[in-house]
């Protein structure tokens, strides 16, 4: 019989009684004069999984490196657990980190490389044998324990560095593009195999990623970060339906940004307006989260899926659009089209692929309606 | 079938067969053979033009006693062992002493490297002898190191170093320095510096870190260096003649005394057959060494 899955909601971060573990405080980096983090504030819960997204060189890795002690900030403080760690070397921290460059001892076998930490903590013989034994069965090397570094797999050497810092149970574990080199198969178990080893060790994940579909599926929230700023952190979802800037919106998954002028609708529901963005094409109806003044420039931000294409234009909806399909990529279950307004704005929209290849309804060169709810996309000011 | 690769391998080999096999088996030969007072030295000297007969007779005449006579007389086998006491020992200081700087060098700011390798690699740019008559002028009694250390009211009487197996170490470490440096900088500077900070992350302490990750992953860099200075210290001459004095006993300056003052060629040959087998251990376990790591790193 099924049964409802009992939800226990998890947002510490909505709760203001609620301690963080790491607390950052207006945290700066600088090397010379470079700035890799710039002013950062961040508080991490207890269990949470973190995951810091952004692309190459916004100081993903700077910061864990901060938390980890490999690096002090010029200006700011770090707390862990309450305690302020500046004068916490980081072989005393409860922190564990998995190197981007994995940084296994290439004169150790994948079994000692594993044991190494458990060994610095003097844990007995039969613990530490137990605990690798455990590690080496969880990242499946069990066949390669006596191998050297050198022996083995550039995937099943990510999984020997993640074994490692896992073994000694850290309290904070810093996970620096653990999966990149996986395949997609293995990404995603290891994926669930982390998120079920938090689940049962209540270790706190950081977790950095290029990949967003993997912190939408491992994180509890999500900070993406650009140029050494935070721009965003908020759950997954709330990064996805709700970005606070056109930089949040276009960095994580497809979107359509449309530029224009705002006005006030007084006729549609509160914080109804419309935006003008092309001479002789419809506005678009929208509602504004956060008010807007009248005539301001603003961008609108819709993602492909919550966009229809038909024949008709759809009487259900509050925007329509009409244009030509230009392109059609088919990714197999779904299809994304690139549909050329009259203005000449190419906005793309996504259909599910319910009827086989050969028989669907658009083709090149179409002329289709998109429609769309008012509430589908959101409007930005920045 | 594959000339090229033939000819290729064929160079390094010919290099050897015409520039130490054929020398080396010149050598066996005169160690086998007994002093004559003529020219060349020794006898029987081989002559083509009696055929095989007169092959027969050559052969016959050899004889391994020099090789025996070296067993009666303790002073070779004392040279033998005091060399490898000298060579040996004077391994480890030179490590001692390079290790840290090699250490340095692979740790400061990449902009400091060229300098510090050139600066390393600069004495070079003198005469070897130049630099070992140097330490004679800084070593002696009289010599510029006594004369800061009485300046400096260390000292009262002046320390006796020049012409005592002190100096040869010194100029031994010195002399060699650079080729125990450079092979341990080249691993250190291959190292990433992350592996530190893993071991340091995984609860080491720097100075674990340092035993556990830094000098294991050094150690062929250290077995390099220890072997280029080893296997020349074995045989040195010059250091010992010139800074060693009478007292100082070394295979390098018996071999040179049985050449030139005893004019000995045979019993000095044998004595240079025997160090090239003593140095052949080394020589083969630096090979391995060598061929291990080549293996470790494809
Ligand atoms: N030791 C350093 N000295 C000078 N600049 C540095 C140093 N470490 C990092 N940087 C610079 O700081 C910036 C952030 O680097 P960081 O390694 O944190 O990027 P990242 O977000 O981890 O990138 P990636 O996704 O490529 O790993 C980069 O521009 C980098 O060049
Ligand atoms: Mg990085």
């Amino acid at each position: 019989m099924a049964q409802a899955k009992p939800q226990i909601v998890f947002d510490p971060w909505n709760d203001p009684k609620a301690k963080p573990l790491i607390q950052c405080r207006s945290i700066t980096k600088r090397f010379g004069d470079f700035t890799a983090i710039d002013n950062i504030d961040l508080n991490i819960y207890e269990k949470e999984f973190f995951a810091l997204l952004g692309p190459s060189g916004c100081g993903k890795t700077t910061l864990m490196r901060m938390l980890a002690g490999f690096e002090t900030p010029t200006e700011g403080k770090i707390t862990i657990d309450g305690q302020d760690v500046a004068q916490v070397p980081p072989n005393k921290r409860a922190v564990n980190m998995m190197f981007q460059s994995y940084a296994l001892f290439p004169h150790l076998s994948v079994w000692e490389n594993i044991a190494f930490g458990l060994k610095r903590e003097g844990a007995s013989k039969e613990r530490i044998e137990e605990r690798v034994a455990e590690m080496l069965r969880l990242t499946r090397l069990e066949k390669f324990a006596r191998r050297k570094p050198h022996q083995i797999s550039g995937g099943q050497r990510q999984r020997v560095a993640l074994a490692r810092s896992l073994a000694k149970a850290p309290k904070l574990l810093l996970l620096d593009e653990p999966l990149g080199a996986l395949d997609k198969k293995l990404r995603q178990d290891t994926q669930f195999e982390l998120m079920d080893i938090q689940e049962r060790t209540g270790t706190t994940f950081v977790i950095v990623t290029h990949d967003q579909e993997e912190a939408m599926t491992v994180a509890s929230r999500v900070a993406v970060m650009n140029a050494g700023v935070i721009m965003q952190i908020a759950t997954p979802a709330d990064i996805y339906e709700q970005p606070n800037s056109v930089y949040v919106a276009d960095f994580i998954g497809d979107v359509n940004i449309i530029e224009g002028n705002a006005s006030v609708d007084k006729s549609g529901p509160e914080g109804a307006v419309s935006i003008a963005y092309a001479e002789g094409q419809d506005p678009v109806h929208a509602v504004a989260t956060t008010p807007v003044t009248e005539g301001a420039r603003v961008f609108y931000a819709i993602r492909p899926e919550k966009i229809t294409v038909s024949h008709k234009p759809d009487p259900d909806r509050a925007n329509h659009a009409f244009g030509k399909i230009i392109d059609i990529a088919y990714l197999g279950n779904i299809s994304t089209y690139r549909v050329e307004l009259a203005s000449g704005k190419v906005i793309s929209a996504t259909m599910t692929n319910a009827r086989r290849l050969e028989r669907r309804a658009f083709t090149w060169e179409d002329e289709v309606w998109l429609s769309w709810t008012r509430t589908a996309g959101i409007v930005l000011t920045n | 079938m594959n000339l090229r690769r033939i000819m290729l391998i064929a160079v390094p080999y010919l290099w050897l067969v015409a520039l130490f096999l054929v020398p080396f088996l010149i050598v066996v030969k005169i160690s086998l053979s007994t002093t004559a007072i003529a020219i060349p030295p020794y006898s029987p000297t081989f002559d083509l033009a009696q055929g095989w007969a007169g092959f027969k007779d050559f052969l016959s005449q050899l004889s391994f006693d020099n090789f025996t006579f070296l067993t009666q007389d303790d002073l070779y086998w004392k040279a033998y062992l005091s060399s490898l006491q000298i060579a040996a020992l004077s391994t480890l200081f030179t490590l001692i002493v390079a290790y840290p700087i090699a250490y340095g060098m692979a740790r400061v700011p990449d902009e400091w490297r060229p300098t510090l390798l050139m600066l390393i690699i600069l004495p070079f740019w003198t005469s070897f002898l130049i630099r070992v008559y140097a330490w004679m002028g800084i070593l002696a009694d009289e010599g510029l190191l006594n004369q800061f250390l009485m300046w400096l009211g260390v000292i009262s009487k002046p320390l006796h170093i020049m012409n005592t197996p002190k100096a040869v170490y010194i100029g031994i470490v010195y002399t060699y320095l650079p080729f125990m440096i450079l092979p341990i900088y080249a691993a250190l500077d291959k190292m990433d510096e992350s592996l530190n900070e893993a071991a340091i992350d995984l609860g080491a302490s720097r100075l674990s870190a340092f035993w556990l990750v830094t000098l294991p992953m050094s150690r062929p860099g250290v077995i390099a260096g220890c072997f280029l200075v080893f296997i020349p210290a074995l045989g040195e001459y010059v250091i010992p003649q010139l800074l060693g004095g009478s007292k100082t006993l070394m295979i390098g300056k018996v071999l040179w005394d049985e050449f030139f003052s005893n004019r000995d060629w045979p019993v000095a040959s044998a004595v240079a057959v025997v160090l090239l087998v003593i140095l052949i251990v080394p020589i083969v376990l630096f090979q391995r060494n060598q061929q291990k790591q080549q293996e470790a790193e494809s």
